[in-house]
């Protein structure tokens, strides 16, 4: 159906800018900055300024069943609007309000037709990078750690 | 979709200053306190209206707007994108209510009057006035107050004052209200008797 | 009759002072930062978001420096902080089957799929101080290896319905929230676990090993143990979809329990639950026995121990609470102190009175 077609090509237009998202999420602040800078001066406006509040974390019961509160945890969060028209929005664990304004702002280009090429070379593939080399050392480091167990002669013959 | 108007420009300072305006109208029900208002929020929501919105509504608060706000899309979503705060189309379920007209408003015992145990789990009503003079005569008297205070916000219906009454008459429950004019802003808390004409 | 007395306040100005010096400690040794609190005092930190119930590694080493050392306060600290910020919401429920595992282990299987893998931790360890300035052993060598995907434990068990499954979500019903909603009698297990994972880690650990000496045994095996880092979303109204947040750090226990059945069901393993904030592996351990033990009564187990009793147990699991009853009898009870003086002056001196009075009917 023409209408379950369109609907997966929105679904996947989500979920590539939630992977997106979460790679500007799992950026640092300085490279957020830099890959901004080296795209020039940007025209934006806040339309909601960085602001820090909590999101209350769940868990399941069980680690499958029904949803309990574990506790908060504090998240800042921002939306800008660039020239273009494009809206940017940003939720970060923590309190960083720079970091969160840079976060929207990437959103912001990576939505917009002329620009999503840059963000993705010029941010997205290197933060990418970076984390998976991370991920892979301290996987080996873990690993190292693993236990591998061996049966010992039964003394039964 | 037409792109939204920002919030306040300084939340912090913009909204203490907003608490604090409120605060201080509720504890000196009927005196009139100025509120910042550089917000441009769609119409017909008024920028201290707005301000109030912005200061006192999260997600956890679910808001009520009259038709002629409720009517105007864009209020609703200006109010949900900058506060988190979900609408509700049931008054009794509201935290808030916000009319823009007044006269048109539902009795105020169809908003949530809260329990005996959980009184503050009343509605708190916003409601947009031109001014606060000229209108609905009232003479207040109660806790805030040394001895009476007149006050006449405009427009009000008639019959506001038997239902001010009422309101206070179901005291620990029962709402409370907040008047919005033109950058500033007044209260009626429910523990205010309202006098019989004198 | 009510007394208000005033004079205190240079002497309280005086003494904030003179903590600040000395929680300072000696000017010439380098004053702490809070960024080596928060990587070589980590399961402080950590113990002070699962029980300030606020996970920011930052806040928290903050607040343990800040605190002097002491935990409660600083989880006083960390709660106190949290009301000063407004709620954007609750989070999508986190999927710990996904997480990024740094320690796995399970007492009930040997090879279970994934495997074993011990992480950083002082089991083992011979518990033998070491000089202050010992160093650094060399890193081990590091081993590469794919990685199996590491099911839950219980999802092993589940596969053979030798397990009771979790109970279900129900959609329409949000979990309760004791933030923001008086805790009443009884209480669901979602409330529980909340109530649980806040609580005091010694509280619970002495309740958990009260199980254990026979007060509300539930003959309790370590399923499984994982600590690592879980995806955080949320979802946001204005856009629709699940927002990625970051990763947060946390513990995780399934403990595997006592079997029951009945006439219509089948005899089952019975489970209880630790999920806690950062690296707490006690606390989860202990957490999940407490979990176990609440839940006696819906598994038709006779409740009498301690552990069993879930007022008992919830009603004085949270430290700030208790710390702040028990240190209130330090405030002034001047008043309260002089009416008690009075009265037993009076019952005493009717007491002597009365005992003049017999021994004088004796003569």
């Amino acid at each position: 159906m023409a209408s379950s077609g369109s609907t997966q090509i929105i679904d996947a237009e989500i979920e590539t800018r939630r992977a997106a998202m979460a790679t500007f999420a799992a950026a640092n602040a300085a490279e957020l900055r830099g890959a901004l800078e080296s795209m020039g001066s940007i025209d934006a406006v806040e339309i909601r300024k960085p602001e820090t509040g909590l999101v209350m974390i769940r868990g399941r019961i069980g680690g499958d069943g029904a949803p309990f509160n574990v506790g908060e945890a504090t998240v800042t969060r921002c939306a800008v609007r660039i020239a273009s028209g494009e809206t940017g929005f940003s939720y970060l664990l923590g309190r960083d309000q720079e970091k969160a304004r840079l976060a929207a702002l990437c959103d912001a280009l990576w939505q917009s037709r002329d620009r999503r090429a840059q963000i993705e070379t010029l941010l997205i593939a290197p933060v990418r990078e970076r984390l998976a080399k991370a991920r892979d050392e301290a996987r080996a480091k873990t690993d190292a750690t693993r236990v591998d167990f061996f049966t010992l002669v039964r003394g039964e013959d | 979709m037409p792109a939204l108007s920002p919030a306040f420009a300084n939340p912090v300072f913009d909204t203490q200053a907003t608490f604090r305006a409120v605060m201080d109208a509720m504890a000196r029900p009927g005196e009139i306190r100025a509120v910042p208002d550089a917000l441009t929020p769609p119409a017909p929501l008024s920028p201290s209206a707005a301000a109030l919105a912005l200061t006192l509504l999260d997600y956890e608060t679910p808001f009520w707007l009259d038709a002629a706000l409720g009517e105007a899309e864009d209020v609703a979503r200006w109010l949900r994108f900058h506060t988190g705060a979900s609408v509700t189309a049931n008054p009794s379920d509201a935290a808030f209510a916000f009319a823009a007209d007044p006269l048109a408003l539902p009795p105020l015992a169809a908003f949530s009057q809260g329990t005996p145990d959980f009184p503050d789990r009343s509605t708190t009503l916003v409601l947009q006035v031109a001014a606060f003079t000229g209108g609905l005569s009232l003479v207040l008297s109660g806790p805030g107050i040394a001895s009476h205070r007149d006050f006449a916000p405009s427009p009000l219906a008639p019959g506001f004052a038997d239902e001010l009454r009422a309101n206070a008459g179901r005291f620990p429950c029962g709402v409370d209200i907040v008047f919005a004019g033109p950058g500033s802003v007044a209260a009626l808390p429910r523990s205010t008797r309202i006098e019989e004409d004198r | 009759m009510y007394v208000a007395v005033k004079g205190g306040e240079r002497a309280i100005a005086n003494a904030h002072k003179l903590l600040a010096h000395e929680r300072r400690g000696d000017e010439s040794v380098p004053e702490l930062t809070v960024p080596q609190i928060e990587g070589q005092l980590a399961l402080a930190v950590a113990r002070v978001m699962a029980e300030g119930s606020l996970y920011d590694r930052e806040l928290a080493a903050l607040a343990i420096k800040q605190a002097w050392g002491d935990l409660i306060e600083a989880i006083f600290l960390v709660r106190a902080y949290r009301t000063t910020l407004p709620r954007f919401g609750a989070s999508e429920p986190l999927d710990t089957a996904r997480m990024e595992i740094r320690r796995r282990i399970s007492a009930t299987f040997k090879d279970l799929p994934g495997g074993q893998i011990l992480g950083p931790t002082f089991d083992y360890t011979h518990r033998l101080l070491e000089e202050p300035a010992a160093p650094l052993p060399p890193e081990q060598a590091p081993r590469e290896t794919d990685r199996e995907p590491t099911p839950r434990v219980t999802d092993i068990l589940a596969g053979e319905a030798l397990i009771e499954p979790s109970p279900e979500a129900d959609p329409s019903d949000r979990p309760g929230d004791i933030t923001r909603d008086p805790l009443t009698f009884p209480a669901s297990r979602d409330v529980r676990l909340q109530n649980l994972s806040r609580a005091d880690e010694g509280f619970l650990l002495a309740l958990g090993y009260s199980t254990q000496r026979g007060y509300g045994r539930n003959h309790p095996f370590a399923g499984e143990i994982r600590l690592g880092e879980v995806e955080v979303e949320f979802f946001a109204e204005e856009l629709g979809f699940a927002v990625p947040l970051g990763a947060i750090t946390v513990t995780e226990c399934q403990t595997v329990n006592q079997f029951k059945g009945s006439d219509t069901e089948p005899p089952q393993f019975t489970r209880g639950y630790g999920l806690a904030f950062g690296h707490s592996e006690r606390k989860a351990m202990s957490m999940a026995l407490v979990d176990r033990a609440l839940r006696a009564g819906e598994l038709g187990e006779e409740a009498r121990a301690p552990a069993q009793d879930e007022e008992f147990v919830l009603s004085h699991s949270d430290n700030v609470q208790a710390t702040g009853f028990v240190e209130h009898l330090k405030l002034p009870h001047y008043v309260d102190f002089q009416s008690e003086l009075g009265l037993l002056r009076q019952i005493r001196a009717s007491f002597e009175g009365g005992a003049d009075a017999s021994k004088d009917g004796a003569e």
